[in-house]
């Protein structure tokens, strides 16, 4: 395609989106998706009546505030190496950060993938090293294979603590809440690069929702968007694949069986949709000597929630972002007070760094 | 020598240091200032305004694609002087070295900071080195501290940038920071990235006959062209407007950097410049760089506007307008 048809398509794509009378909610579950509809300028031209709000879709944010408070305390324990990635690094916990206690001395390294804690645990012996799994079943894989690793190395003095979560169980439960009027599903185009279009299609049937799996890219985006509303003016809730160049509908397989052997599902608590069932990983009985929570005995902390934080709420798709009384003041990206102004992915963030009002 | 390695002793101010000093320092970088070995330099300037600048140059890895430590801190004071509008001249070296760096590391990081500054006419006169236990610095430190002259007629400040003035960019975006994630992090691209890094000296002779168009000078290091644009909007207390189109970078950054989450806009560049230039003269301006070996890519991006004051506004492909915002913390990759 030159690039004068695709400056040409895309005007087609918007002009049909702009053409839409009705009044609709799009949800963009995936928080890589917030920021590009943010940076690529979309939200600013949507129709007033065509909303797109913001899901579930930020790993960090949606970590239970009880799970971060045990992850700072576990980090400032003497002889623990905490190994995160970036993002994790200035959550606010009740009490602190990891940042923070960093400062006060505690060994917290930031890496890229879970492989680097492992390199790190097998250059430093004497180090009780422990990665901090977060995230969804995008990154589950990775850090599946890195425990394999470790078990074949013999490796004791690795540890991963799961925080991880999965998709599918979340959207239920904003499918299934009442107060949230959601007409379509913008799904999350690198955690469907695993779990492929199966676990939609039950969504779209029993909710009746209209769900799409989209790419990242500006014309990805509007193409989604489109997809969405040819479904919605139809009367039809398919689960579709917009992100057809990267994304099977049997998903990635290998992953999917490499999850199975090291994890099983359990019961997970998310900060603003409470406890979901099977929406969580916990380790397999072999693999349960790399379990950080059962090797360092860490307990099920309180979630005592930040006063005033209306992150919850955000996540769940029933408020945007500046409706948070904190939004702007006192919260923001420099002194965050919920975990959605911290993350790049955050919603809050994107709204806060893009000036959405 | 007979160590292969830095010892404690080489920082003792006995022997060794001298030893050091001699084999490696003066070695490669002799001249009359650090042969007559004074407490300090004795310099005779001409009359004029001086620039001076100074940088810490804290990095690992000490060797990169594209350049190491040592051309680092010189390009890096270098171009602080040459957005000054000065003429580079001398430099001051003190570094602070971890016990057991390889003393082969230090003769390649010598030699190379001798490459850079001869390449742009400036003198090593003055030094100093520590040597600190291990564990308690990454390899080596080295601070540079340079003093430049700025010819008359130059005054590059923020406040004399004008509604209207155009920003030119001298290069791709994003090259340093992005060469340097992958290399620490062990990131393969199909087309390896190396960093830009390089002195710019250059530009501020060749761009000579602009002086009276050209507004400002900022070399967008960390944080990268969002945040130098941030700081200008705000210094010149007008708006900016750049087109995403029209900013130079790579395939490889570009794609790289889609794949992590990050925004090449937002990384640090070592041998680029943003140009604010009155409009009439951007394109004459913009001529002259392409004859610069490092400005190949050289972009015409943007505008200064009256509003939105203090802002920094782009466009982006679909021709929406949005915030180019300041970093906030640190630029991270993706999770999700």
């Amino acid at each position: 395609m030159n690039l004068n048809n695709d400056n040409k398509y895309v005007s087609s794509l918007l002009q049909d989106i702009q053409s839409e009378s009705r009044d609709i909610a799009l949800m963009e579950v995936c928080g890589t998706h917030t920021m590009a509809i943010a940076k690529s300028g979309i939200r600013n031209l949507m129709p007033g009546n065509l909303k797109l709000l913001s899901g579930p879709g930020c790993p960090v944010c949606v970590t239970a505030q009880g799970d971060i408070d045990a992850v700072i305390d576990l980090a400032e324990r003497p002889g623990i190496t905490l190994v995160t990635f970036g993002d994790m690094m200035r959550v606010p916990g009740n009490n602190s950060s990891l940042q923070e206690a960093r400062s006060r001395g505690a060994d917290v390294r930031v890496a890229y993938s879970p492989l680097d804690a492992l390199a790190i645990a097998r250059q430093n012996r004497r180090l009780e090293v422990v990665f901090l799994g977060i995230g969804f079943e995008t990154t589950a894989p990775v850090v599946a294979v890195t425990v394999e690793q470790a078990r074949r190395e013999g490796l004791k003095n690795f540890s991963v603590f799961s925080l991880h979560k999965a998709v599918p169980p979340a959207l239920e439960v904003i499918f299934a809440d009442p107060a949230i009027k959601v007409d379509g599903l913008i799904c999350p185009g690198h955690v469907s690069i695993v779990i492929g279009l199966k676990p939609y299609l039950s969504l779209a049937v029993k909710y009746h929702q209209p769900c799409v799996v989209t790419g990242f890219e500006t014309r990805d985006i509007l193409e989604g968007i489109v997809m969405l509303l040819q479904q919605i003016r139809k009367g039809e809730a398919q689960a579709q694949i917009q992100y057809k160049r990267v994304v099977k509908p049997e998903g990635n397989r290998v992953a999917q069986e490499t999850i199975k052997r090291v994890f099983r599902p359990v019961g997970a608590r998310w900060r603003g949709l409470g406890f979901i069932e099977n929406s969580g990983l916990e380790f397999n009985r072999e693999y349960e000597d790399w379990d950080a929570r059962r090797k360092f005995d860490i307990p099920e902390y309180e979630d005592i929630p930040i006063k005033g934080c209306a992150c919850g709420q955000v996540l769940r798709g029933r408020i945007t972002p500046p409706a948070c009384p904190l939004f702007g003041q006192p919260c923001t990206p420099l002194n965050p007070v919920g975990p959605c102004m911290v993350s790049h992915e955050g919603a809050c963030a994107a709204y806060y760094r893009y000036r959405i009002t | 020598m007979k160590a292969e390695r830095i010892l404690m002793a080489h920082g003792s101010g006995g022997l060794m240091s001298q030893q050091l000093i001699d084999e490696i320092f003066k070695a490669a970088w002799s001249n009359e200032y650090l042969e007559s070995m004074l407490d300090g330099a004795l310099l005779d300037l001409p009359a004029g305004r001086i620039a001076m600048s100074t940088d810490s140059f804290v990095i690992t890895p000490i060797f990169f694609p594209g350049g190491d430590i040592g051309k680092l801190s010189i390009c890096g004071t270098i171009n602080d002087l040459v957005a000054c509008g000065a003429r580079p001249l001398y430099l001051s070296v003190a570094m602070i070295i971890e016990e057991g760096l390889p003393l082969a590391d230090l003769r390649r990081i010598a030699a190379s900071m001798a490459q850079t500054a001869a390449l742009a006419g400036v003198k090593l006169v003055t030094g100093d080195t520590k040597v600190v236990e291990k564990g308690s610095a990454d390899g080596i430190f080295i601070n540079t501290t340079g003093i430049g002259l700025i010819p008359a007629g130059i005054d590059y400040r923020p406040q004399q940038i004008r509604e209207g003035d155009h920003i030119i960019v001298t290069g791709t975006m994003g090259d340093h920071g992005l060469s340097i994630l992958a290399q620490r992090e062990g990131l393969r691209f199909s087309t390896p990235v190396s960093s830009d890094c390089a002195p710019l000296y250059a530009i501020g002779r060749k761009l000579a006959p602009y002086k009276a168009d050209i507004r400002c000078m900022r070399d967008p290091t960390r944080g990268g062209l969002a945040t130098v644009l941030n700081e200008i909007a705000v210094q010149s207390n007008l708006g900016i407007i750049v087109r995403d189109k029209d900013i130079p970078v790579s395939p490889v950054v570009r794609g790289a950097c889609d794949m992590l989450g990050m925004d090449p806009l937002y990384m640090a560049n070592e041998g680029k410049m943003v140009i604010f230039t009155a409009p009439e003269k951007s394109a004459a301006v913009l001529e002259t760089l392409h004859s610069i070996a490092e400005c190949q890519a050289a972009a015409i991006i943007g505008e200064l506007r009256a509003q939105p004051a203090g802002l920094v506004l782009i466009t982006t492909e679909l021709g929406a307008e949005r915030i180019l915002a300041t970093l906030e913390g640190e630029h991270v990759p993706r999770i999700c």
